[in-house]
């Protein structure tokens, strides 16, 4: 018994320490890249539509600002132009605490990716994805939450009331005279491609041993 | 016996079939004519019609096919649904007048192109000229009265590179404005005038140029040259006789009336070599003086238009008293001017021989007053006494053609009723686009349902693609269009919201942190913004008294989100489009509680936006010792 579980660690050791070859490494920086390509383009879209707004309005949500489309971003004045009648707060990037941090996050992804591609070993790969999955999930739920607060924190001496109510993350909805849709864009595929890379990358050198 | 009856009952079927045929050819032809001017909900117009709009002071835009009118543009007199000639601005430009008398709108031109910068239009009534940016289809100058001039009516007609808008006076009196003199002295003590009106290349800004001494014909309609042409401009008259009284008759006693034709490239070089002399603060050329600068021709019989073809080549003069339409050979009057081939002169002015320049007289019909080009060798008159459209081909002839130029005359289609004017989309440059035609009836008698005794006029939409002309839709417009100007639409692009970045306004405050009312001595000076759905601050206190001005930013930056501000019993209306200031100044006189509302419908909480203006009696307390408004209490979410 006891044999049999130092053994498992034995070899648990053994993998966490198994260097990754060449493809991985180079798999792993094609994953930095495309993180640090992520910063060019927007994460999420939310668009809406209504008789008035026929060409839609939309915002841009990407990892470091919030931008209205339009000329100059005036959608995003437009929006908080018609939330103001359901008292629902101006939506200003200045509230959004994700945006500060989230670059900040994403330097020390990319720095552990590095480290992972000069130190070469299992063990840091499992790190980087433990790491950024953590971060992923934290992220959408801290979007989800600032969705929510947004939707349910209404000034009650509004013009309009309504029942408080969480803006669609995902998906596509009619709310009033708006068909809401929200969707991801660039970045977020981006991302999702740069942790698919980590997962290939540990897949890769699954097996190597050390010479 | 047999026989006749049956031929009689083949006959009735032939006869039956005929007619049945033609009814419903004629119902394929109106489905036809209904498809080619249709345009669906959700789609739009090909062209932009500018017309002018007359006496009402205003352009008018329509668009076609569809002839609908689309918006009213105001210039010359006040126009309360854009709050026009209410806020201090629009007000200064129209000065001391409420009206003008809008004929003949000119688009800005670039090599004899529509650039799609600038549309000018001149003021019969008051002597001025006014400039509509088509940034954003608004009046940005009047210029004018223009001094020395009596009657703005033979203009605007551009250059082709818009150097100058080129006009004649309609009317001659004493000069300078001012002098009296008796009409009985009329041919000695009264003068007309040629002015050239200066447009700065970049801005548009029009001044003054220079001006050409005439005698005291009137001036009636004219045209730019170009091509070779280029540098001239024609002008038709209707009074050589130089009548002053029962001038209905006493003008229309000569078989020809003197046109004027006018060389500005001249006139710029006298200027600048000094050939002039002062009046008014305009630099004044004697014609008699200065040769070169002006040359008549003869032509019968107190012609209207005077139309240069899109080449250059050709010039037609309406005849209106005579049945025909002249046609002058631009390189025969270059000839016969070089070679001084001249039959007279008046006033030291040399009138250069009939028989050397033109190219015939086309027996078109009668009251031709008008001539426009389809690029493709065809003109088309209006005849106001025949009432219609008459294509005719344009030279060269063939032989058998000079023989008998009835034979050009290709077509007619009648109009209802009497046009005046007709326009060609893009004429007057030197690539027509041709396909339309519109005729501006003078009368329209009763085509409309009735709506009592002042009647609208009508347009008629013409389709001049084909060899035949064919009607194809009409429109009732209010009075009244003289003549308009066809633009395509994808041509230019107008700004539909004034970016804030633009608005350069002192006055103009984006938050409501800025706004507010404050006071130095008597003089209260209140910043509102208007957004959906508030003013900002919605209470204005002020005492009998007091001159107040109130500017009010539309802080908004989204498509026809324009909102209104109505001061009720003050005689105040604004109307701020989008990321607009508009400013207004009033002497209070009346004490009272006056509200103020937004005019123009913006949302669905329009009708609450709305606030007071609490004016105290003079000597007594302000209704609040307070005037920088605290911006009252925060509004919801912003």
């Amino acid at each position: 018994m006891k044999n049999k579980l130092s053994n498992l660690l034995g070899q648990e050791f053994r993998f966490l320490a198994r260097p990754l070859n060449l493809w991985s490494r180079l798999l792993l920086l094609l994953s930095a890249a495309a993180i640090v390509a992520a910063f060019f383009f927007p994460l999420w879209r939310m668009h809406l539509v209504a008789p008035q707004y026929s060409d839609g309005l939309d915002l841009f949500i990407y990892c470091y600002k919030i931008v209205g489309g339009g000329l100059n971003g005036q959608h995003l004045v437009e929006i908080n132009n018609l939330n103001h009648y359901i008292g629902m707060a101006s939506i200003k990037q200045a509230d959004f605490l994700e945006m500060r941090w989230m670059p900040f996050v994403f330097g020390l992804i990319i720095l552990m990716i590095l480290r992972s591609v000069v130190f070469g070993q299992m063990g840091n790969v499992v790190d980087l994805f433990a790491v950024y999955c953590y971060f992923g999930i934290f992220s959408i739920g801290s979007f989800w939450y600032r969705l929510y607060q947004y939707g349910h924190n209404l000034d009650p001496r509004a013009p309009m009331h309504i029942t408080p109510f969480t803006p669609l993350l995902l998906g596509t909805k009619q709310i009033a005279n708006f068909r809401e849709s929200s969707y991801p864009e660039w970045a977020a595929y981006l991302l999702l491609l740069s942790v698919l890379l980590i997962v290939i990358a540990g897949w890769l050198s699954r097996k190597e041993t050390v010479a | 016996m047999k026989t006749p009856i049956y031929f009689t009952a083949l006959l009735l079927v032939a006869v039956g079939l005929t007619s049945c045929g033609k009814s419903s050819t004629a119902k394929n032809e109106r489905a036809r004519n209904a498809q080619d001017t249709y345009v669906a909900p959700g789609e739009k117009d090909e062209y932009y019609l500018f017309y002018s709009g007359g006496h009402s002071g205003q352009v008018f835009v329509a668009g076609i096919p569809s002839m609908r009118h689309i918006t009213t543009i105001p210039v010359f007199a006040p126009y309360p649904a854009t709050g026009y000639g209410f806020d201090e601005e629009s007000k200064k430009m129209m000065g001391d007048y409420t009206w003008g008398d809008i004929h003949h709108p000119g688009l800005s031109q670039t090599a004899s192109k529509y650039d799609g910068r600038w549309l000018f239009v001149n003021d019969n009534a008051n002597n001025r000229i006014a400039r509509i940016d088509l940034r954003d289809f608004k009046t940005h100058q009047i210029l004018g009265p223009i001094p020395n001039s009596m009657g703005n009516h033979g203009s605007s007609f551009i250059t082709e590179n818009s150097e100058y808008i080129l006009c004649a006076t309609r009317f001659s009196v004493p000069l300078p404005k001012g002098r009296v003199a008796d009409p009985k002295d009329y041919e000695k003590e009264f003068n007309g005038m040629v002015s050239g009106i200066k447009v700065d290349p970049k801005t548009g800004e029009l001044s003054v140029g220079w001006q050409i001494l005439t005698p005291p014909f009137d001036w009636d309609l004219g045209s730019t040259g170009k091509g070779p042409s280029s540098g001239w401009a024609f002008w038709t008259s209707y009074n050589t006789e130089m009548a002053h009284d029962v001038i209905e008759a006493n003008a229309s006693q000569k078989d020809r009336d003197l046109c004027a034709i006018v060389n500005w490239h001249v006139a710029e070089k006298a200027v600048a070599d000094g050939k002039v002399q002062m009046m008014d603060g305009v630099p004044i050329i004697d014609p008699g003086k200065v040769p070169g600068v002006m040359y008549f021709i003869a032509i019968g019989k107190s012609p209207h238009g005077m139309d240069v073809d899109p080449t250059g080549k050709w010039i037609v003069a309406g005849g209106k008293l005579q049945p025909s339409t002249t046609v002058i050979n631009f390189e025969k009057l270059q000839a016969a001017i070089n070679n001084k081939a001249f039959e007279g002169e008046f006033r030291g002015i040399p009138i250069v021989k009939y028989e050397a320049v033109v190219e015939g007289e086309v027996p078109v019909g009668l009251g031709p007053l008008h001539t426009q080009y389809d690029g493709k060798g065809f003109a088309y008159t209006s005849m106001f006494i025949d009432s219609n459209i008459t294509k005719w081909k344009m030279p060269p002839w063939t032989d058998d053609e000079k023989k008998d130029l009835n034979k050009v005359v290709l077509d007619k289609v009648t109009t209802h009723f009497a046009t005046g004017h007709l326009v060609v989309a893009g004429s007057d440059t030197a690539n027509p686009y041709g396909k339309w035609l519109v005729a501006m009836n003078k009368l329209s008698a009763g085509r409309h349902v009735n709506v009592g005794p002042s009647q609208p006029e009508s347009s008629q939409l013409i389709d001049i693609s084909g060899a035949k002309m064919k009607m194809v839709a009409e429109a009732y417009t209010e009075p009244e269009p003289h003549f308009a100007q066809i633009l395509k639409v994808s041509e230019i692009e107008p700004e539909e919201v004034y970016p804030k970045a633009d608005n350069k306004d002192p006055n103009a405050v984006w938050d409501k942190e800025n706004t507010g009312v404050t006071r130095t001595g008597t003089k209260v000076m209140a910043k509102v913004i208007a957004v959906r759905s508030r003013f900002v601050p919605d209470r204005i206190d002020a005492q009998v008294g007091d001159d107040l001005t109130i500017a009010v930013t539309n802080v908004e930056q989204t498509r026809d989100m324009i909102h209104g501000f109505g001061l009720v019993e003050n005689n105040v209306n604004l109307v701020m489009d989008p990321g607009e200031t508009k400013t207004f100044h009033i002497k209070l006189t009346k004490p009272g509680v006056f509200p103020y509302y937004c005019t123009n419908f913006c949302s669905a909480l329009h009708q609450e936006m709305q606030g007071y203006l609490v004016v105290s009696k003079a000597g007594e307390p302000l209704p609040s010792a307070v005037y920088r408004t605290a911006a009252a209490a925060a509004m919801p979410g912003q």
